[in-house]
């Protein structure tokens, strides 16, 4: 991977509580993802990866260590450039969408570059835009309840995607979808990726895990280990029949 | 995979040409379990030893019936050379058969009744998965919980990195690949026993976790120093059941 470092966590701790009570959610954590590159985060429950991923939104702050979005710091902002760097940097993916009931995919899209000041107009064309990336301009005036769980969850991955963005965080993406609709959503989440972002991944699916160029693995904080974005030596990539 | 189940399962669908068959059963299968043309050459006649194949007499004529390459590195008079160890008779009249002929004019095969019945009966039956065969991650990890000395958790990551190394290559390989079916399913089946593994390697790492904490009794290797001893083994090993 060549592109440039789109985030970077270096030695990061978070630690929550105080005396007898802490809990060290991270310790030490060093990071980075790169423009192009898709991350999986894999570990127990309990091993740190919605801490790392929250970290690297900029919804919380690490106890010690730095964490970088596009060269800036993340957490040594003050809390209204914190916000706006996350609108306009960071997109979220959960496994439950978390789309807006009472408005439609194209303004579920549309409303976070509305937020940021951009004309109504304009953002619908982004939107629509958007929503072209994904293959689904045509649900662009439905309701996410007139959608299937893929269609809301490719929405969820335009919107994360939309306007200057590009970071991706994506929290168990295809936990709420059968396998096939799983695997699709991925294909798109690797193809946006591939197209211009960076993706953080944390997910319990090693199927969908082995979507990203790399899975780190997390256990009590600690990243005891990586694949690294090499193929294996015996690999079948060097031995397919169809090259 | 059986090579004798599928060859006379292709053969069912018309009779061929052993290069043809070889040849057949790679395409077929995603060309992911390649056969040497010696082994296909010794299934045939093993087949044919069995009732279950038979030659086609001289002069009738195939559907698809042209001959193979002649300099491909696969014609019958190779395949004699790399199956001259299979000591069958039958294998050694093939070969004989064979020499006495140009590549225009090989041996084609077809099933016989028997042949017949027995390609129903396999598409009729499932797999019996019988006695499991030897794993030797299986192996590995059952001695590790118990060998003095070893990090069970470090042998359990090590596998689990490596396996979703496999498990990503695969995966590469499925999003690049068109749309031929049979690679997909071929590709499928790879990535689904890849996932399993690693699923089991963290299942492994939680009964390992939970016996450490006490539940279900200690492992005599999760203690650094510890020389362990029968009781302290057999506590674990049951809760790995």
């Amino acid at each position: 991977m060549s592109g440039p470092v789109l985030l970077r966590l270096t030695g990061v701790t978070r630690v929550h509580g105080h005396g007898e009570a802490q809990v060290h959610a991270l310790r030490g954590v060093d990071l980075e993802v790169r423009l192009g590159e898709l991350v999986a985060v894999m570990g127990p429950s309990g091993s740190g990866k919605s801490t790392l991923l929250t970290l690297a939104g900029g919804l919380d702050t690490p106890s010690t260590g730095t964490v970088e979005v596009a060269g800036e710091q993340i957490d040594s902002l003050d809390q209204n450039r914190r916000a706006r760097l996350r609108r306009r940097g960071v997109g979220y993916v959960f496994q439950d969408f978390n789309l807006v009931p009472a408005l439609t995919a194209a303004e579920n899209i549309s409303l976070p570059r509305e937020l940021d000041g951009i004309p109504a107009r304009k953002a619908r064309r982004e939107a629509l835009r958007a929503l072209d990336d994904v293959g689904l301009r045509e649900v662009a005036d439905r309701f996410p309840e007139e959608m299937s769980g893929g269609q809301r969850q490719r929405v969820a991955i335009a919107r994360a995607l939309v306007g200057p963005r590009r970071l991706l965080l994506a929290d168990e993406p295809t936990g709420a979808l059968d396998s096939l609709t799983g695997e699709d959503v991925m294909r798109l989440l690797r193809a946006r990726v591939d197209a211009g972002a960076a993706g953080l991944l944390v997910t319990h699916e090693p199927r969908f895990a082995a979507w990203a160029d790399r899975t780190i693995f997390l256990r009590d904080g600690v990243v005891v280990d990586s694949t690294g974005d090499r193929p294996s030596p015996e690999s079948l990539l060097a031995a397919r029949p169809h090259a | 995979m059986s090579v004798r189940q599928g060859m006379l399962a292709l053969l069912a669908e018309e009779p061929m040409h052993c290069y043809h068959l070889r040849q057949r059963f790679e395409e077929r299968t995603g060309g992911t379990w390649p056969l040497n043309i010696g082994q296909a050459y010794t299934t045939v006649q093993r087949l044919v030893r069995d009732g279950l194949v038979e030659l086609v007499p001289d002069g009738a004529t195939l559907p698809g019936d042209d001959a193979p390459p002649a300099d491909d590195g696969a014609s019958p008079h190779r395949d004699e050379i790399s199956s001259a160890d299979d000591g069958a008779p039958e294998a050694a009249r093939g070969r004989l058969a064979t020499r006495s002929r140009s590549p225009q004019h090989v041996e084609r095969y077809r099933l016989t009744a028997a042949g017949r019945d027995e390609v129903a009966a396999w598409w009729a039956t499932p797999v019996v998965r019988g006695t499991p065969a030897r794993d030797e991650l299986a192996i590995k990890i059952a001695l590790a919980v118990t060998a003095p000395g070893v990090d069970v958790r470090a042998v359990v990551q090590a596998q689990r990195t490596e396996t979703m190394r496999a498990l990503r290559d695969y995966t590469r390989l499925a999003a690049e690949q068109g749309p031929d079916l049979t690679w997909a399913l071929v590709l499928d089946n790879l990535v689904f026993a890849t996932e399993a593994e690693v699923r089991w390697l963290d299942h492994v790492e939680a009964r390992i976790a939970r016996a450490e904490s006490g539940a279900t009794g200690r492992s005599p290797s999760m203690d650094a120093g510890s020389q362990g001893g029968p009781a302290s083994t057999g506590a674990v090993s049951g809760g790995a059941r």
